[in-house]
């Protein structure tokens, strides 16, 4: 059994060869499908962009399909089963369960993938990655999804698996680690995600097919939500495990206390994939009782869960930062922060990013009638371009930094490059984001393909003139994600085939952070608040988030009477 | 010990809370009650609160209805597409058709005045996007969304789809005229 395993000379993590394998080869997919999806991204960003308008319209709605499922989709899940992996194998000293499962969970995603991306290649699938019945795709769409989540469902069982086999062989000590437990709760979060996804795709397969006469439109987007917002959800458990694991990689940080970022977690599973009425707020047929229930995820408690992270995970860094010494001012520990590596730039500004941008738009945005004003206009992308592209994909890459030479045992190449990326990408997709929620509260639509309605016949409307400056603005922070996107792909494509192999040397500076002693930790911060900064920055996040709340419900009073 | 690590103490649910922790869950939990507050109190107090009522149809039941009401209000002919431009009373009901790729017909109504508006389907689902008004909406097909609207201002609207439907989606665009009350 042993040879199966070898020990990290940076990191001390023990590496169980299947799993190190499938980890490998999941990153590496998922790489893969973050560049054909961001490719794809561009051309959006250039055809939504009036004076440039690069594709016809129906390219354009094909590009737009096909770039929603392979970021949203195939990019996040594939990294999200290397990441549960590592979270129970490596991070728990276990052998992986089952290696086969695994790879037969692999080969579904990837088929599925591909199968997927074909199909919407041919131009028959052009549905959005929602494709709401009585729209109809070719079957072969449907059914590629529906072997992707199989795939991942194999995946996910591998892990609860693996959870089985480290506890029986005791192969750790009391509890998981904090951030194995954020990998439990996105992945109970994936199986009920699947088994929605299941239940709505699976009929609108054989609806396609001829088996089944109709789908109902409403309840299609019902379920078909428990399944597209639920698998949103599951990023945000998964990079919020990544936070906390990046904080203890660069200042070997501890939760301030277990048991507050346990029990955020937990609100997630309890609460977080409800969601569902998000995308229903104004749909008819669904009462207002259910809306506000639902959208508010049981009277926020799964937004208190995220803002609980938005303080602890930078609170954990803070007080690990103080108890090494950086203990004066409000802002030192942060001063003092490694902005230079990527690892730890592109954890931070996930954070900000979600944050203020993506968790902020999104609560307001979700309040029932605050949502009339934002509904399908291009506010909506805007929003999930911070939570799901600067919080999920940000943090993804700033995880794919530290493991090219932990995982794959190779040297980054064009490190200096890798250093400016996280703030390109970040800059870039901030600026897409805000463009885009500048051009929704003017009421541009999504997913539309030319708002000034030049083949209407005559039959127009005229956005105002900055609607048409945002969305420039928009086209050229897509360039500079993109931009930002393609140095990532490259850097860590040609690290992983190209890099210098480090074998069993120790590298200089260390790859993982000493935590500190106990007793450092003794005294930091001022008075009683251990976290004086961080504080600050959380009270700063509060005013902010209120402010724009109550702007909001200003808006909404100024327009018609509805009722 | 770190975050990759399993917790030091076994009984880790018995450590006690940071102080900042707790300040801000009391912050944060008190601001989520308020947000679940507010909108029930709009729902008593606030003037925009889209009405669920809903009925099952067909395609065919409810352009007979939307057809009744052309036949009986329209006021002119419009556009370059020739539309009817129909002006029901204050108060009564108006049907807006919504297919590929139009809404129809053109709609006329008074500043101030309360309209009960009809939105369904006739094929795909299709979004209403009242613009400059901003007012968004849901059409699903063999629902009859039911609610009414009452226009702040005059005005030249647009009502824009802004559900994603198929390759004619940017094409589909309607006008709703708002006139001064009594005009």
């Amino acid at each position: 059994m042993s040879e199966q395993f070898r020990t990290c000379p940076d990191t001390g993590l023990k590496f169980h060869k299947p799993a190190e394998n499938l980890m490998k080869a999941n990153a590496v997919a998922a790489v893969v499908f973050l560049l054909v999806g961001g490719i794809y991204g561009l051309l959006v960003g250039l055809t939504r962009w009036p004076a440039v308008h690069l594709l016809p319209a129906d390219a354009f709605y094909l590009t737009l399909t096909a770039h929603g499922i392979n970021v949203l989709i195939f990019w996040m899940i594939f990294f999200e089963i290397a990441v549960l992996y590592f979270a129970s194998s490596v991070l728990l000293g276990c052998r992986l369960a089952v290696p086969k499962v695994a790879w037969a969970g692999f080969a579904l995603m990837l088929i599925g993938a591909l199968m997927n991306n074909y199909i919407v290649a041919t131009g028959t699938s052009s549905v959005m990655m929602t494709s709401y019945a009585p729209m109809e795709a070719h079957p072969l769409f449907y059914l590629s999804l529906i072997l992707f989540a199989v795939g991942a469902l194999l995946g996910c069982m591998v892990f609860f698996a693996t959870l089985v086999v480290a506890k029986q062989e005791k192969t750790y000590e009391g509890s998981v680690s904090l951030v194995t437990f954020g990998a439990i709760t996105a992945a109970i979060i994936a199986v009920f995600t699947i088994v929605s996804g299941a239940i709505i795709l699976v009929p609108t397969l054989l609806w396609s097919l001829g088996f089944i006469a109709e789908i109902d439109a409403l309840a299609y987007r019902l379920i078909w939500w428990a399944f597209g917002h639920s698998s949103q959800q599951i990023n945000v458990a998964a990079h919020i495990s990544i936070w906390y694991a990046i904080a203890a990689i660069c200042f070997g940080a501890k939760p301030m206390s277990e048991k507050v970022s346990r029990m955020a977690f937990l609100m997630y599973i309890l609460f977080l994939q409800l969601a569902s009425a998000h995308h229903l707020l104004v749909d008819p047929g669904v009462s207002s009782e259910f809306k506000m229930f639902n959208t508010s995820y049981a009277m926020y408690l799964a937004v208190m869960a995220s803002m609980v992270h938005g303080l602890t995970v930078p609170g954990s860094i803070e007080s690990a930062q103080r108890a090494k010494g950086f203990n004066s001012g409000l802002f030192e520990w942060l001063r003092r922060a490694p902005w230079g590596n990527p690892t730890f730039s592109g954890m931070f500004i996930s954070l900000i990013g979600f944050g203020f941008l993506g968790g902020i738009s999104g609560v307001v945005m979700g309040a029932e009638q605050i949502n009339i004003l934002m509904h399908n206009t291009v506010y909506v992308p805007g929003h999930f371009h911070a939570t799901v592209v600067i919080g999920s994909t940000l943090a993804f890459m700033a995880l794919t930094y530290w493991l090219v030479p932990i995982l794959f045992r190779r040297e980054l190449v064009f490190k200096k490059v890798a250093a400016w990326q996280p703030y390109i990408f970040g800059l870039g997709m901030s600026g897409v984001a805000l463009f885009l929620m500048g051009a929704g509260t003017l009421g541009v639509p999504r997913r539309h393909w030319d708002i000034t309605f030049s083949l209407t016949g005559g039959v127009v409307h005229e956005f105002p003139a900055a609607a048409n400056t945002m969305l420039a603005l928009n086209g050229l922070s897509v360039i500079l994600a993109v931009l930002g996107g393609a140095l990532f792909c490259v850097i860590i494509v040609l690290s992983i085939l190209f890099g210098r192999k480090l074998g069993d040397e120790k590298q200089e500076p260390a790859l993982i952070a000493t935590p500190p002693d106990d007793a450092a930790y003794e005294g930091i911060g001022r008075g009683s608040i251990s976290v004086p900064g961080t504080f600050v920055m959380a009270m700063v996040f509060f005013v902010a988030f209120a402010l724009y709340y109550f702007i909001n419900w200003k808006y909404l009073a100024e327009t018609w009477g509805i009722s | 010990m770190s975050t990759l690590s399993p917790p030091k103490s076994r009984i880790w649910w018995k450590e006690p809370i940071e102080r900042s922790e707790l300040i801000w869950i009391s912050l944060v939990f008190v601001w989520g009650l308020f947000m679940a507050f507010m909108m029930p109190y709009w729902h008593v107090t606030g003037d925009q609160n889209l009405s669920n009522e809903t009925y099952k149809t067909t395609p065919e039941r409810f352009l007979e209805k939307t057809q009744a009401m052309v036949d009986e209000y329209t006021v002119r002919n419009e556009g370059p597409r020739n539309f009817p431009v129909v002006k029901p009373p204050p108060g009564g009901d108006v049907y807006m058709v919504s297919r590929l790729w139009e809404f129809w017909p053109i709609i006329e109504l008074e500043e101030g005045q309360s309209y009960r508006f009809h939105l369904t389907s006739m094929d795909w689902q299709h979004g209403w996007s009242l613009q400059p008004a901003n007012i968004n909406i849901q059409v699903v097909p063999k629902y009859e969304h039911v609610f009414t609207l009452t226009p702040n201002s005059a005005g030249e609207y647009s009502v824009i789809c802004n559900e994603y439907c198929g390759v004619g989606h940017h094409l589909m665009i309607g006008k709703i005229h708002v006139v001064e009350s009594g005009k």
